[in-house]
């Protein structure tokens, strides 16, 4: 995929899913390239268990604005984010959908798709929580965004700094939800 | 290259405030600035310094004015609803002219309002807040990398001028992560030795730190007038603004922190498309920079100003060019965010208007 200058990107899921850390990784990777990076987590009445997202603007430039309404990319791992956040992708943009909790097809013809089963994946590698991680590799393998080295790096400076126990598992997950994903183009834009 | 760190608005303040040698904090949990007692909490106690969890903003303020009169580096922190509690020590602070940091991450008012950004609070921090005539410095960084910087430069400007210091920011500033470089502190003014300091009289003559001026009766006259003498002084010296493209420009925008950067990415937008804008963005809003106003005034045919409130910032843009041109307002209070196609389109419809129109509200003030 052609990388634009800027890429706005809304993560969205239950609380309680690690969607906070899935934008701290992207925001450390982005930060190890030495692109610009803004980034933001919805602040409220947050419960795990309900909806909660955060928000990255990766850019080779300065950033002038640092919250997002349409996004470029979605990261959704949850059925009600995806209701949510796919009419608001911009067209042309992509979305990666967490099939083992979004059982419906996308609405839109016009943006690019990640499938990760990231739920079970985490489930086969013995800790649901990892989730994330496996959405976050699929997000990596197929967006170009970022280097995958650079996530890795990223992984490995956060938890060796708060839980080193945990990184091998994340890890596997990371690589896991590379391997274990699909993409598919756009249909709905002219000239493909 | 220097080393980059990866923190909230609100745990950057901390590290920046106690990189700057502030040693004491108080304050009381209020979203969305919860990150800056929780972190002070720890950062604290490593630092060798004090934090306390007052029982109310309004010990949490006078704790301040205790600790700076005992000499101690001091800041406190709030948002909106925190702060008009704390106005009252606030005034006491400014007559009894004691060194401090305030740092109010607006949140949507009036009232407990909610927790989403908001500029409402100007008015508050520039033109009083408190009873009394005095004032505070204002500081109004729009990114994290200002956030670090003016945070540092806060304490020396309270100390120089022995005068608090509001830094004025915003929920978004609070919980928006951005890299910046760690930079070690070193002061930007020579500060003079603290000769006010309550520290025990032994082989001095005794100090008295007060803020009842009863006796004789023109006393507070003259404490009044002499207030007066170094707000002037410190509006001759600080004039703290960015500029963007305004040398030729025939729309300017002004807006202040977080709607200051996202106007400047509309300006930029603007300037891609070839319209003539240009940007004027306060650091500080008191003292309040009027020079770069009054030269772009001289050009330009329209003023814009955008402000996540129903307008409060834009009088003093008015003041500052003597209302030379006409100012064109965008903003709305509560929790609205201005994106930047939204003043993009407001740039391209004055940049489109004849020369000296009406002057049209946007926003409802």
């Amino acid at each position: 995929m052609k990388q634009p200058t800027q890429t706005r990107i809304i993560i969205a899921g239950f609380g309680g899913q690690g969607i906070v850390l899935i934008g701290n990784l992207i925001a450390r990777g982005a930060l190890i390239e030495g692109k610009n990076v803004t980034g933001m987590v919805a602040y409220g009445a947050e419960m795990r268990g309900g909806t909660a997202y955060a928000t990255v603007v990766v850019s080779e430039d300065e950033i002038a604005c640092p919250f997002v309404e349409k996004p470029d990319t979605a990261i959704v791992l949850n059925r009600p984010s995806m209701d949510k956040f796919e009419p608001a992708v911009q067209p042309g943009g992509l979305i990666l959908v967490n099939t083992s909790l979004v059982q419906r097809d996308l609405k839109r013809m016009d943006i690019s798709t990640i499938f990760v089963a990231a739920t079970e994946i985490a489930q086969e590698l013995g800790n649901l929580k990892v989730a994330n991680l496996a959405a976050l590799g699929a997000f990596i393998q197929h967006s170009g965004l970022l280097q995958p080295q650079s996530i890795q790096q990223a992984a490995e400076d956060l938890f060796s700094s708060k839980n080193p126990k945990l990184l091998p598992l994340n890890l596997a997950a990371l690589k896991a939800g590379m391997h274990q994903s699909r993409f598919m183009e756009a249909v709905g834009l002219t000239g493909r | 290259m220097t080393e980059k760190i990866l923190l909230k608005g609100n745990e950057l303040l901390v590290e920046a405030a106690i990189e700057a040698g502030c040693r004491f904090y108080a304050g009381y949990p209020i979203t969305p600035q919860n990150e800056v007692p929780e972190m002070m909490s720890w950062r604290m106690p490593q630092a060798g310094g004090v934090f306390i969890q007052a029982e109310s903003e309004i010990a949490a303020i006078n704790m301040i004015f205790g600790a700076s009169a005992a000499g101690a580096r001091c800041m406190t922190s709030s948002s909106s609803p925190g702060i008009s509690l704390k106005q009252e020590g606030i005034s006491y602070i400014a007559a009894a002219e004691l060194p401090c940091v305030i740092v109010n991450m607006q949140r949507g008012g009036p009232g407990l309002g909610n927790i989403r950004a908001a500029q409402g609070d100007y008015f508050q921090a520039v033109k009083g807040g408190g009873h009394g005539d005095y004032h505070l410095i204002v500081l109004v960084p729009a990114t994290l990398g200002e956030l670090y910087d003016l945070t540092m430069h806060a304490f020396d400007y309270a100390d120089y001028y022995r005068n608090p210091v509001m830094i004025l920011g915003d929920g978004i500033l609070g919980q928006m992560a951005e890299p910046v470089e760690k930079r070690p502190y070193k002061p930007i003014l020579n500060l003079p030795p603290k000769e006010f300091v309550l520290d025990g009289c032994k082989s001095r003559p005794p100090r008295v730190i007060k803020t009842l001026y009863l006796h004789p009766a023109d006393s507070l006259v003259r404490h009044n007038l002499h207030l007066q003498e170094k707000y002037a002084q410190i509006q001759r010296e600080l004039c703290l603004y960015e500029e963007y493209e305004t040398d030729d420009a025939e729309v300017v925008v002004s807006a202040y922190g977080i709607t200051g950067r996202v106007a400047k990415g509309a300006v930029k937008a603007a300037r891609k498309e070839g319209l003539k804008a240009g940007l004027i963005r306060p650091l500080c809003v008191w003292p309040f920079p009027a020079q770069p106003y009054q030269r772009a005034a001289q050009k330009a045919r329209h003023f814009l100003v955008v402000e996540m409130s129903h307008g409060q910032f834009i009088e003093d843009v008015k003041l500052a060019m003597d209302c030379k041109r006409p100012t064109s307002f965008l903003g709305k209070g509560g929790g609205w965010y201005p994106m930047e196609e939204e003043i993009l389109e407001q740039i391209r419809r004055l940049a489109g208007t004849k020369r000296k129109p009406a002057a049209k509200k946007i926003g409802k003030r």
